[in-house]
């Protein structure tokens, strides 16, 4: 099994037409996802590649039962994508988009909570989700994942980092370990999907044995996932976060970096996960030891 | 994006939050002039982004004008923290019977924005948030709802102001949320918020925080103009390249947020401080590592310089291309160490095998290439 995505999923690409929409789109669709249609309000009836465009998501939804979305629109456009998306009839939205205001998240976040409770918000400004050998949405490269196998020890991830993602699931796919469904949560202030949304979906998930996780300093979702674990996965959990040496008040490309007043550091962060029993490394790679660890302890 | 505090009053001005009536001045003749306009008292401001004005001497009162040319005379120049004062806001000095606090931010917890009120304003927040947190009435706003005037109410009545007080906070804290969520700060606040002997309330001081990503919507290009960047910085910036400057020895550049910020852990780690923070993102065209390399290449402080790239969906091959090009292009002082992992990573490290050499190495682990970057700066 996977958590949120997997071989049923079919998705519509907002943006599909646009530069990083194509690229992208297509790039999953190779993988094997089924990318069944795009929108766009001026090129309806035209297609991407064998991949019908259609006018808006609630077109693209009737015409093809697509359940989720990838939205690959300018920052400027996202807070009205984000509700066409919604709107329109998709349980699961995935937006890649980075540079979208605070403010915009902020009121699609509590406007989703409100109208459409049961639609899940992944971004934005992350790299996506993939289900190895099911279903990957975004950017993430397919092939540096390895597929979770029936009776083998499989791991999840939750991550609000792209790159030390990418490096988390080569590392493991090193190691012969494979992955259930590893989702980049992004680094945005306000996340449409938080660590806990992640941990509780794992630990629901029989197929997933272990988890890892990729935390970052500024606010306190790691904390608040340390509190969430403590009370409520029995799953064993590697960790890592970075920015342990980053200067106080500086902010380190991701909106969320941000450290202040002593609050939403690296080492408030690792403490309280450690305390939840968390196996906590001081690098991405001794993160990924502690996993391979722990794998190989399930496994025995 | 951080304001200072006359910027921070234009923006509250726009609005419609009453701040005191003044202007900006370069000079000792433009302050007096600024002066005139506002009329005597004046309280003569430096304008840095930095706090602690008032300690260092940088902000003070003037009654007339020969007291005005005296106090200009002196801001004009001064050291402050490091900070040299090249703009003063002259602004008529306010009769003051009382001093709150107010303020709108993210709270990311919560996913709403919070809102703090507090009658004991003028002073350090932080600190009466520590010693007496019941002094300080916060409120939690809905985004979809934004802040009604019955809330508005409830928070004022909750922080006991002055009831003299009341009707002008409920006034300026709904127009300071406006100001907040229509102008796409991350951060506006007032401290003090004062209530004047005649009844009047109003923003003595402004303390603004802009969300740059939201710079597309807004007229911020003046604003833009007086940020203060170190020059290494200010390259950075213009050749868009997410920079930021520290004082150790070893140049970083890494693909990613995340990555960039985990070099400098490990980089830490094993005994070494580093020079800077660069994400060059992804792709991998030699321009951005001509430009990368250049910027950590100038910085003085630079002994050694650590290259780390994860290929995701950029490959190996690609990255090593750019790299091999950017080289081809300049002459780079400090050693370079590469670490080079993730897609085609073979492909890309066999590219780069003929270029190395004492001032090209590579390593195959981050942790090797840290330790390895660490000791040329250390040698």
């Amino acid at each position: 099994m996977a958590i949120f995505v997997d071989e049923n999923t079919k998705v519509i690409y907002q943006g599909l037409t646009g530069s990083q929409g194509r690229y992208y789109g297509l790039l999953n669709r190779d993988y094997g996802t089924q990318v069944v249609a795009g929108t766009n309000p001026k090129k309806a009836g035209t297609d991407v590649d064998g991949i019908p465009v259609y006018a808006s998501v609630a077109d693209a939804v009737a015409a093809t039962g697509a359940t989720a979305s990838c939205i690959f629109i300018p920052a400027a456009g996202v807070k009205s994508a984000v509700m066409e998306a919604a709107e329109g009839g998709v349980e699961f939205i995935v937006c890649i988009t980075e540079g979208v205001p605070a403010q915009d998240e902020a009121w699609f976040f509590n406007k989703l909570k409100r109208d459409f409770p049961n639609v899940r918000l992944l971004g934005p400004n992350c790299p996506g989700i993939i289900s190895p050998g099911k279903c990957n949405i975004g950017i993430t490269a397919g092939h540096i994942a390895k597929e979770a196998e029936p009776g083998a020890t499989n791991v999840g991830i939750v991550s609000r980092s792209g790159t030390l993602t990418y490096q988390a699931l080569y590392e493991l796919k090193l190691q012969g370990i494979g992955v259930t469904t590893c989702v980049g949560i992004g680094g945005d202030p306000v996340p449409g999907t938080s660590f806990i949304d992640c941990l509780q979906a794992f630990e629901a998930d029989p197929e997933t044995h272990a988890i890892m996780m990729i935390g970052e300093i500024g606010g306190s979702a790691e904390e608040e996932a340390a509190e969430f674990i403590r009370s409520s996965v029995t799953k064993p959990i590697s960790a890592y976060i970075a920015g342990q040496t980053a200067p106080a008040g500086k902010k380190m490309g991701h909106a969320g970096a941000i450290v202040s007043g002593g609050k939403g550091t690296a080492a408030a962060k690792m403490e309280a996960l450690e305390a939840a029993g968390v196996k906590v490394g001081a690098n991405p790679t001794e993160a990924g030891e502690l996993m391979v660890e722990i794998v190989k302890g399930l496994s025995a | 994006m951080d304001l200072m505090e006359y910027q921070g009053k234009q923006f509250f001005a726009s609005f419609g939050i009453p701040v005191s009536p003044g202007g900006v001045a370069d000079t000792v003749d433009e302050a007096v002039a600024a002066a005139e306009a506002a009329g005597y008292p004046v309280v003569v401001k430096a304008q840095v982004m930095v706090g602690g004005r008032g300690k260092a001497g940088g902000v003070k009162l003037a009654n007339n004008v020969d007291e005005l040319r005296e106090h200009a005379g002196n801001i004009l120049g001064l050291d402050i923290k490091g900070h040299i004062v090249r703009r003063l806001w002259i602004e008529n000095a306010s009769d003051i019977a009382e001093e709150y606090y107010a303020s709108f931010t993210l709270d990311r917890s919560a996913k709403k924005h919070l809102g703090m009120l507090s009658a004991e304003g003028g002073v350090e927040i932080e600190q009466v948030a520590v010693d007496n947190p019941d002094a300080i009435a916060k409120i939690w706003v809905d985004p979809v709802d934004g802040l009604t005037d019955a809330q508005a109410r409830e928070w004022v009545a909750a922080a006991k102001l002055n009831p003299q007080a009341v009707e002008g906070a409920v006034a300026i804290l709904k127009l300071l949320y406006t100001a907040y969520t229509e102008g796409d700060a991350d951060l506006t606040e007032i401290n003090p918020l004062i209530l004047k002997p005649t009844g009047e309330v109003h923003a003595l001081d402004a303390k603004v925080t802009l969300d740059n990503n939201a710079a597309f919507r807004h007229e911020w290009a003046e604003f833009e103009a007086t940020q203060e960047r170190d020059s290494r910085e200010q390259a950075a910036h213009e050749a868009d390249l997410q920079y930021v400057g520290l004082d150790g020895s070893v140049g970083i550049i890494a693909n990613g947020a995340g990555l960039a910020m985990s070099t400098l852990d490990v980089v830490n780690q094993v005994g070494g401080s580093p020079a800077n923070f660069l994400d060059v993102g992804g792709g991998a065209d030699a321009e951005k590592f001509v430009n990368a390399l250049t910027i950590i290449d100038n910085d003085p402080l630079v002994k050694s310089i650590f290259i780390n790239i994860f290929g995701g969906i950029t490959r190996g091959e690609e990255v090593a291309n750019g790299i091999i090009a950017a080289l081809g292009q300049i002459d780079i002082s400090s050693p370079i160490v590469i670490r080079l992992d993730g897609t085609n990573a073979d492909e890309g490290r066999a590219l780069l095998e003929p270029h190395l050499g004492d001032k090209l190495r590579m390593e195959p682990t981050m942790l090797d290439a840290a330790r390895t970057v660490v000791a040329l700066a250390n040698a």
